[in-house]
Parts: structure tokens; sequence; C-alpha cells
């Protein structure tokens, strides 16, 4: 309150100089530029420090032959695109592109349907259900590693809760080789990642549907539209900028996923769940070739921003309308 | 090649990248050196054995010890972290394998400016710690690997422990059953499933210059007929080495590849009983080749030559006969000198068979140095196709080799 009342207090001082004489005013104005500036550094200071650097060291790194000796020396040789070529041309980009892709259209899908069939379930008025809709929120309160730690046991081929259950039940005749078959780690790892993702997806599109007015449903149901009908042409509309925002922002998130599958598989069995975050941890931490590591985080920052501009491109049109 | 985990190797990462930022740099001590810093990846119950000779050796030189563990994995990263920030420890410890490539970035300094030599020692221990011909690194103690069999079992089923492949699959096949697997050992896609590969590949006369080649395929052909014989579990792909441990001290697995390390974990369950032989060997007149582990002291280029010195001295009286057996007893290790080996063999029954197979071990950077890592990684990308089934062993092989 009191910086609005102090900038009011400025321009109207502002406003009656103007009129009188010039060269003070001229001082003033660079006296308000200033302070302007003054206002926007610490979080000019703040994005320089926390986001521009890392962003610019990277993109830096990337073009540097930058290894275990260049901590020492602090000699880090331009290779120029020669980190890029070797990432990609490794056999097993592909594969991490393919498995990327994979993880996060199957993570993003499982975690959207999961969320808004929860959300609109959680609509309805029952008893227990704001303690049920605050225990749906666990995963998130977990430590990842610890809840990793846990998925990996239970996920045991041998001896884990989940085919022990499913054998019992006579789901499945014989175990299923969650982790350790490089057919089905993938879809293990992405189970788990769906599990995790659940509460982000339930608590923003339970937000999004509180929002929509009562009144409509009323009048919907007078005109006799309920139950699907209901859904598809009052929820749905009115829950599109919402779906949008938790969908891009999944993606994001989805596709940085690393903690989970170094938890559970790092990234294995035989490379099936490797990712490009997976991989660009390898290289960095694993084998100390920290050029190729930022080679690859560029590629999936690349990714992710076409996504963010995706993201900022429908907010703008759902403003235009 | 001590238990290793992945995360926490990613929050050293992560820690890494933080302190990047702030790398400001602060000297050591000058020439008048009171106090030495230790920098080892020793846990519970280890470090304690360390810091007693850490402590011992420091009250002899008249210096005081500053002793810190960091978590395996970890250890690399900080080790850069603290190069790049100019403050490196006055003694450092590393996973032998690891020597080479710290020393190829000049962060080690010669220990021959101590006058230290290899002299006496296993010439594994020697080759590992030498980088162009001069000693970086010294181990005290080494170990290696083993076959350890339950007794019980074996005896219950009228076997005696394997000496060839065929016995090991035969006894693993005869063993298997009722929830109990044969054979348990790491095929992790990490270094350390690497390290359990090599004693079969290199027995059988396999070579990481080049993995594509019959005999490394025979090798890693005799794992996957133990594992479609379902004498292995599928899940030990993803089974670090204290894992197959857990398998054996449960008594669902009748044996193990490990190394001596583990004699203390094994103290905890008094109801198991078992022993260790020598891995077998594919044919009875092959010799067991076996990898060599252990943990080398280096002392790192820290620029304060006084101080230098006085950890050179410390790196001395830690390898020095007496502290080997202390360590050797401590840890379940054998000592690194030969001679001291054979003495503590002859009054230790458990290390024992150990003496022989760290004598004949083989260094994992003895070929190719600093080059080794990358070599470790294809080793363990083609156990990891072939053990899964995705390609047979010498397709997996010629992938691995391939690939870059």
């Amino acid at each position: 309150m009191t910086t609005i009342d102090a900038a009011a207090g400025r321009s109207r001082d502002l406003t009656s100089l103007r009129g009188a004489q010039r060269p003070e005013g001229r001082r003033a104005r660079r006296r308000l530029g200033l302070t302007q500036w003054l206002f926007l550094l610490p979080a000019l200071a703040y994005i320089v420090l926390f986001f521009g650097f890392p962003i610019v060291k990277n993109i830096t790194m990337s073009f540097q032959d930058y290894g275990t000796r260049t901590f020492f020396t602090g000699e880090a040789p331009w290779v120029g695109i020669g980190n890029y070529l070797e990432v990609i041309r490794s056999s097993l980009f592909s594969t991490t592109l393919i498995n990327t892709a994979l993880f996060t259209i199957g993570s993003i899908v499982g975690q959207f349907i999961l969320g808004l069939l929860l959300a609109l379930f959680f609509r309805r008025r029952f008893p227990l259900a704001g303690v049920l809709r605050a225990l749906l929120l666990l995963p998130w309160l977990l430590p990842l590693i610890a809840s990793s730690a846990v998925w990996k046991w239970m996920l045991d081929q041998d001896s884990g809760v989940v085919n022990q259950t499913l054998l019992a039940i006579h789901v499945i005749p014989a175990p299923i080789p969650w982790l350790s078959s490089p057919d089905v780690a993938l879809v293990a790892v992405i189970i788990v990642n769906i599990w995790l993702g659940i509460p982000f997806n339930v608590t923003i599109l339970y937000s999004g549907l509180q929002d929509i007015p009562g009144e409509l449903y009323e009048a919907a149901s007078l005109d006799g539209a309920t139950g699907w009908k209901a859904f598809r042409y009052i929820t749905w509309p009115n829950l599109r900028p919402v779906v949008s925002v938790v969908l891009v922002l999944g993606v994001v998130y989805t596709l940085k996923v690393l903690d989970i599958i170094l938890g559970l598989t790092g990234g294995g069995p035989a490379n099936a769940t490797q990712t490009l975050a997976t991989s660009s941890y390898h290289y960095s931490f694993v084998d100390f070739t920290f050029g190729q590591g930022a080679a690859v985080s560029n590629i999936l920052i690349v990714i992710s921003l076409a996504f963010s501009i995706v993201y900022l491109r429908l907010n703008r049109r759902a403003v235009d309308e | 090649m001590r238990k290793m985990t992945t995360l926490a190797a990613a929050a050293t990462a992560a820690l890494l990248i933080g302190t990047a930022l702030a790398a400001c740099s602060s000297g050591g001590g000058s020439s008048g050196t009171t106090t030495l810093t230790v920098e080892d990846y020793y846990q519970s119950p280890q470090d304690k054995v360390m810091e007693g000779v850490y402590n011992t050796c420091g009250t002899a030189l008249g210096v005081t010890i500053k002793a810190t563990h960091v978590p395996g994995a970890g250890l690399i990263a900080k080790v850069l972290q603290q190069a790049s920030a100019k403050n490196l420890p006055d003694v450092l410890m590393l996973d032998n394998p690891d020597v080479q490539q710290i020393a190829s970035s000049g962060a080690l300094s010669p220990l021959k400016d101590y006058g230290i030599s290899g002299d006496g020692f296993a010439p594994a221990v020697v080759k590992a710690g030498t980088y162009k011909g001069d000693l970086y690194g010294l181990a005290p103690a080494v170990n290696s690997l083993a076959l350890f069999y339950n007794t019980d079992m074996f005896t219950k089923a009228g076997l005696t422990p394997p000496k060839t492949w065929d016995e090991l699959r035969s006894d693993a096949k005869q063993l298997t059953g009722n929830g109990v697997y044969g054979f348990a050992f790491s095929g992790i896609n990490t270094y350390e499933g690497t390290w359990q590969f090599l004693p079969f590949m290199w027995t059988n006369g396999g070579d990481e210059k080049n993995i594509d080649t019959p005999q490394t395929a025979q090798a890693l052909q005799f794992l996957v007929d133990m594992m479609n014989d379902g004498s292995i579990s599928k899940a030990s792909i993803n089974w670090a080495q204290s894992d197959a441990l857990d398998q054996f001290t449960a008594g669902k697995a009748a044996m193990m590849e490990n190394g001596p390390w583990q004699f203390g974990s094994l103290a905890k369950f008094p109801d198991l009983h078992w022993a260790t032989v020598p891995m077998p060997t594919r044919t009875a007149s092959q010799t067991a080749v076996a990898p060599l582990g252990g943990e080398a002291f280096t002392v790192p280029e820290t620029g304060d030559r006084g101080t230098m010195t006085t950890a050179g001295k410390l790196v001395k009286c830690i390898t020095s006969s007496k502290n080997q057996v202390t360590i050797a007893q401590g840890e379940g290790d054998v000592p690194a000198n030969l001679a001291t080996a054979a003495k503590v063999g002859a009054s230790n029954k458990l290390i024992q068979p150990f003496v022989e197979v760290v004598s004949h071990a083989r260094a994992r950077t003895g070929e190719l140095g600093a080059d080794w890592p990358k070599a470790a990684t294809k080793i363990y990308t083609a156990e990891q196709l072939a053990l899964t089934g995705k390609a047979t062993p010498s397709a997996a092989l010629k992938q691995a080799q391939g690939s870059n």
C-alpha cells in the first residue's frame, strides 16, 4: 500500500513540476527512472544469477571438451558442435528419444485421465471426501528417493507384493518381470510416475471444477442435459483453460523426470528406460563428460521450450477469445 | 567396489552444481603442518577401523587428522568439485580403478616424491596405482571376488563346491527350487555389474580392449545358460552386490559371487553356514583371473609442499605392513604386500582363500588406464542385452563394442 501511495504522490509532484522548471523536471524524471530500475534490480539479479548464468554456462559447456581434467586445470578446449554430433550419432540417442516420448505420453495420458476422474468424483459430497482428497496428496509429500525405493521393492519379480497379490488372485499365471524385462520396465516406470503425478492433476483440475458456477448445471438440467451431456457441454468447455495448463506443465515436468527412473531401474535393463534426462545425467556424472551431458540437456531444454511456447500461445488464444 | 547408490550420486551431483557457483579458493596450512585432512568413502563399520589407523599414524607424525567419509558413488563428484575450488584434501582415498583417471587430470602428486614405492606389493596393486610410469596411489589392503556357498545346502544335496563352470551350472540347477536360486550375482547396469562379470570373462581369455571375441561370448553365454536354466533370478540384472548378499543371507540363494568385505555383514547371521572357494573356471586347466578391488591412498596436488610432504608420510604409514594387517583384519581384505598377505593368510582362515586370488588378480585399469570406464560401460551394456534376451551374447558384444 505504502509504495503505491508514494508512487502516486511522486507522480503528482512530477506533473506539477513539469509545468514549472524544466531542468529540475528532467532531474526528477532521471531520479524516477533510477528508482524504477532499483525496484527491478532484485528480480533482475535473481534471474541473471539463478536462471541466466546456468543457462549460459550450460550452453557454453556443450561446445567444450569439459571433463575431469577441466576441474583441475580449468582448461576446457572449444570443440564446436562436436559434443552434439557425438551424442546424436551415439547408438543410444534414438532409443532415449523414443523412450522419452513414450514415457511422457504414457505418463501424461494416465495422470490426466485418472486425475480428471478423481477430481469429478470428489466434486460429489460424501462422508470423508475431504480426508480422502488429502490422502491423495500423499505421493507428493513423500521424498522421491524413499518412494522409488519402496516401489522397487514392491515391483520385485520374485517376492514383490504386486506380483504376489496378482498371483494370489489369479490375475496372472506367472510373475511379471516388472523391472527386469526390457519390454516391461518402461511400463512399470510409467505406472509409478502416473501414481506420482495424480495429486498434481487432481488438485488443479478439482480447483478448476470448483470455479464452474453451479447455476450452469441447474439451467442445463432443466433443459435435460445431465450426466455425460452436462460434462460434454458444460464441464469440458469451462475446464479447457485449466486442462491446457495441466497438460503443458505436465509435459514439461515429465520430460525432465530423473530421480524416479534412477531409483527404479537406473535407465536399465539394457537401456530400456534410458531417457534424455537419465542419459544426460549419465554423461555428466558417471562418465564425467560434462560437455556431452550439457549437449543432451540442451536438446531436452529445446524440446521443453517448444511445449512452453505452445502453452503460451494457447493462453494467448484463450485471452483473445 | 563397495555398495553404491545412484541416488546418493544424484544428491552429490546436485551439490556439485550448487557449489561450483561458489568455487572460491581456500588455501591449506603452511609448512608447520598441524592438521591433515583425509577423505575416503568408508562407511560403518569400516570407517572406525580406518580412523583408528589414521589417528595412530597422526600421533606418530605429530599431526591431528580430520577424516571425512563421502558416500561411495559421490566421491569422484566431490573430488572434482574440490579440485575446481582448489581445496582438495591432503590425503585422498580413491577406488583403485579411478586412480589413473584422476591422476591424468593432474590432481595428484607422484608418490616417489615421498619415498613411497610399490616394492613387494601385489603386481596388480602397483599397476592400478601407476599412471605414465609414476606411482600415484597405493592400496594398503585389497580384495577380489570368490564364490560363497551355503554349506548346509551343499551337505544336504550331497554336493562339493564347484571347480568348473559345468559343475557350477549343474550344482546350481540341483540347488534351485522352493524359492531358492542356485546362484546369485550382480548383473546391474553399472560398473559393479562389469566387475562381477570380469572373473568369467578374464578367466576364459576375454579382454577389455575388444570384447567382441569368442572367449568373452562364451563367458557371457555361460551366464545366459544359467539364467535360462532358472538357476539365476531374472531380477539379478537390477541387483547390486549387496542385493546378492541379501538373497544369500535370506537363504534364497545357495551360492553367490561376492567379496571378503561382506564378512562383517555375514557374521550377523550366526545360523548361516558358509564357506568360500575361488571362482570356478571353464576348464580345470584354466587359472582363475579375478579383478583387483580395493582402495588406494593418494596425495593430491594442493600446492603446499610442506603439507604435501607430511601427507606423503601419512600415506607411507597407512600403507606400512603393520597397518596393512590392521586394515585387512578390520575390513576383511588381504594385505597388499605379498609377504604380509602370506603371513596373515596363514593365521586367518577366512582371508586365506583370497590371498591366492589376489596374487593372480588383474587391475581393471591395467591395460586401458584412464579409458577403462568406456570399456566397462560396453561390458555391462552387452551383459544386460544378453541377459535380458535382447540379443545373443555374440551379437550383444558386437553391438556394445561398436557403440560409443
